[in-house]
């Protein structure tokens, strides 16, 4: 259900997001032409299509954009950056939203998906800079929680099934990942401070 | 002929089939692959997604290790594939000097595909093939993030590449023309959102029988696993009997030309493709 409410009401608009937006790409050279939307493969997951990002963005509305669901259903497949005829990246923006709202605080409302992303990253610090899948998994699940929701549906036992039959093929079978002579240097990477935000 | 290979973390894990048939076939096209040394995670969607500075950083450093073991780098994940391009692209920009990385671009990087079906590679392949792959009727699916966006990838046929078709032309296969062969099947998102899989791959399931295929062919080891894990889930709950092996194109060069392996790869498939190569009258 995309919130059309939004554009119904006048909005305030505030220069300081595109701006900031600059950096990455020029979000002002969009004529509302809808290409990205219209090749959107998650169109149908999303509460704002792209070019209502692309535009909540240009009239500054923050709180509009970084707490919406299609920052974090987008998959990054990067159809809407190829066939954007003003060279907007909109994927990226897509990404730089998603930092910024997890900088600002704002909470995900796709908590899944983030979490996910959050364990990914968690075990490749962890298992020193090559990811392990099955520590991937497993800190996801664990934190994730809902485990007796998902065992009451069912989806615990299709989980574990199919953990089961790729552990048979060998597939998904837990080892540590080998420790890396660059481990100290990749550690670092992950203290660093960002090289984007302005 | 030799290359530098930069596997990625799957190919160590759920793709480890995947990586039996590169292996395998590698051998029969006389190409070595030296595996770059101590090399790390791509970051792959989640640091693109959290952390920029993260997602130069990681496949920065094995851009700096191919280019000092001195060759080009071919790379068979899609997803690996793309930040090392993105990387190589940012490490050339003003970003470059943030990175702290040393960094000439004097190799290239290649998706395995690209590599393998250069025109020369395929003219050496051809009288290689000792059992054609006929009757396979099959859908070519490439993955997105080896072709998108191609200021990145540097690729000319971004939205419909043809090199696997010709590939499977060169194997005796019957490749079939869909309109869905770039369309994302969301594999980065199997894990939190499989409602949203189901969504996408059955489209992609019906839109391959309209074509008229037996089988999707692909380069890309999320897509495969997308494509194949959830299956059996997607028939019920879309109910429909849906039977669409999916092979790796290593695998079909590995069946076409004759090595004795292949069946010990497809077995870690979740759909079996036995039944479909015995029914096309293929013979081990």
């Amino acid at each position: 259900m995309l919130k059309s409410d939004t554009f119904s009401q006048a909005l305030e608009p505030s220069p300081i997001l595109a701006e900031r937006l600059a950096g990455l790409t020029s979000v002002s050279a969009c004529y509302q032409c809808k290409k990205c939307s219209s090749g959107c493969p998650l169109t149908f997951a999303m509460d704002f299509y792209p070019d209502q990002v692309i535009r909540l963005a240009l009239l500054g509305q923050e709180a509009q954009v970084l707490g919406c669901r299609t920052i974090w259903v987008c998959s990054s497949c990067e159809t809407c950056t190829t066939r954007c005829p003003n060279n907007i990246d909109i994927a990226g923006v897509m990404d730089w939203l998603k930092e910024e709202a997890i900088r600002q605080g704002y909470a995900s409302p796709q908590p899944q998906v983030t979490l996910f992303h959050q364990s990914f990253l968690d075990a490749v610090r962890r298992g020193g800079g090559r990811l392990s899948e099955p520590l991937l998994l497993g800190l996801y699940q664990w934190r994730s929680g809902g485990t007796l929701a998902k065992l009451k549906s069912g989806a615990l036992m299709e989980d574990l099934s199919m953990a089961w039959k790729l552990n048979r093929r060998g597939r998904l079978v837990f080892h540590w990942p080998r420790r890396l002579k660059g481990a100290k240097e990749i550690k670092d990477f992950f203290k660093k401070p960002r090289l984007r935000k302005t | 002929m030799k290359v530098s290979y930069y596997p990625g973390c799957s190919l160590e894990g759920t793709a480890i089939d995947y990586a039996a048939s590169i292996g395998g076939i590698s051998r029969l096209l006389d190409l070595e692959l030296e595996e770059l040394e101590d090399w790390n995670c791509c970051g792959a969607t989640a640091a693109h997604s959290l952390d920029h500075h993260l997602a130069l950083a990681l496949p920065a450093r094995n851009l700096a290790l191919a280019e000092a073991a001195g060759q080009d780098v071919v790379v068979p994940c899609a997803l690996c594939f793309n930040r090392l391009k993105v990387a190589e692209k940012a490490l050339q920009g003003p970003e470059g000097a943030h990175l702290g990385v040393p960094y000439q671009g004097r190799i290239k990087v290649w998706d395995l595909l690209d590599y393998l079906t250069q025109n020369a590679r395929l003219k050496e392949l051809a009288p290689k093939v000792v059992q054609p792959l006929t009757g396979l009727k099959a859908v070519g699916y490439y993955g997105c993030l080896v072709a998108r966006p191609p200021a990145i990838t540097d690729k000319t046929d971004a939205e419909n590449p043809q090199n696997l078709e010709q590939l499977l032309k060169v194997l005796g296969a019957d490749p079939l023309d869909w309109s869905f062969k770039t369309d994302c099947c969301g594999a980065g998102l199997a894990v939190a959102r499989p409602d949203i899989i189901d969504t996408l791959v059955q489209r992609l399931y019906e839109r391959a029988l309209q074509a008229g295929a037996d089988c999707f062919v692909v380069s890309c080891q999320m897509c495969q696993a997308n494509l194949d894990m959830p299956q059996q889930r997607i028939a019920k709950k879309f109910g429909k009997d849906y039977y669409l092996p999916v092979f790796y194109f290593t695998e079909l060069i590995g069946l076409a030309l004759g090595h004795p392996e292949v069946k010990k790869w497809l077995a870690g498939h979740l759909v079996d493709p036995l039944p479909l190569l015995e029914k096309i009258g293929f013979r081990f």
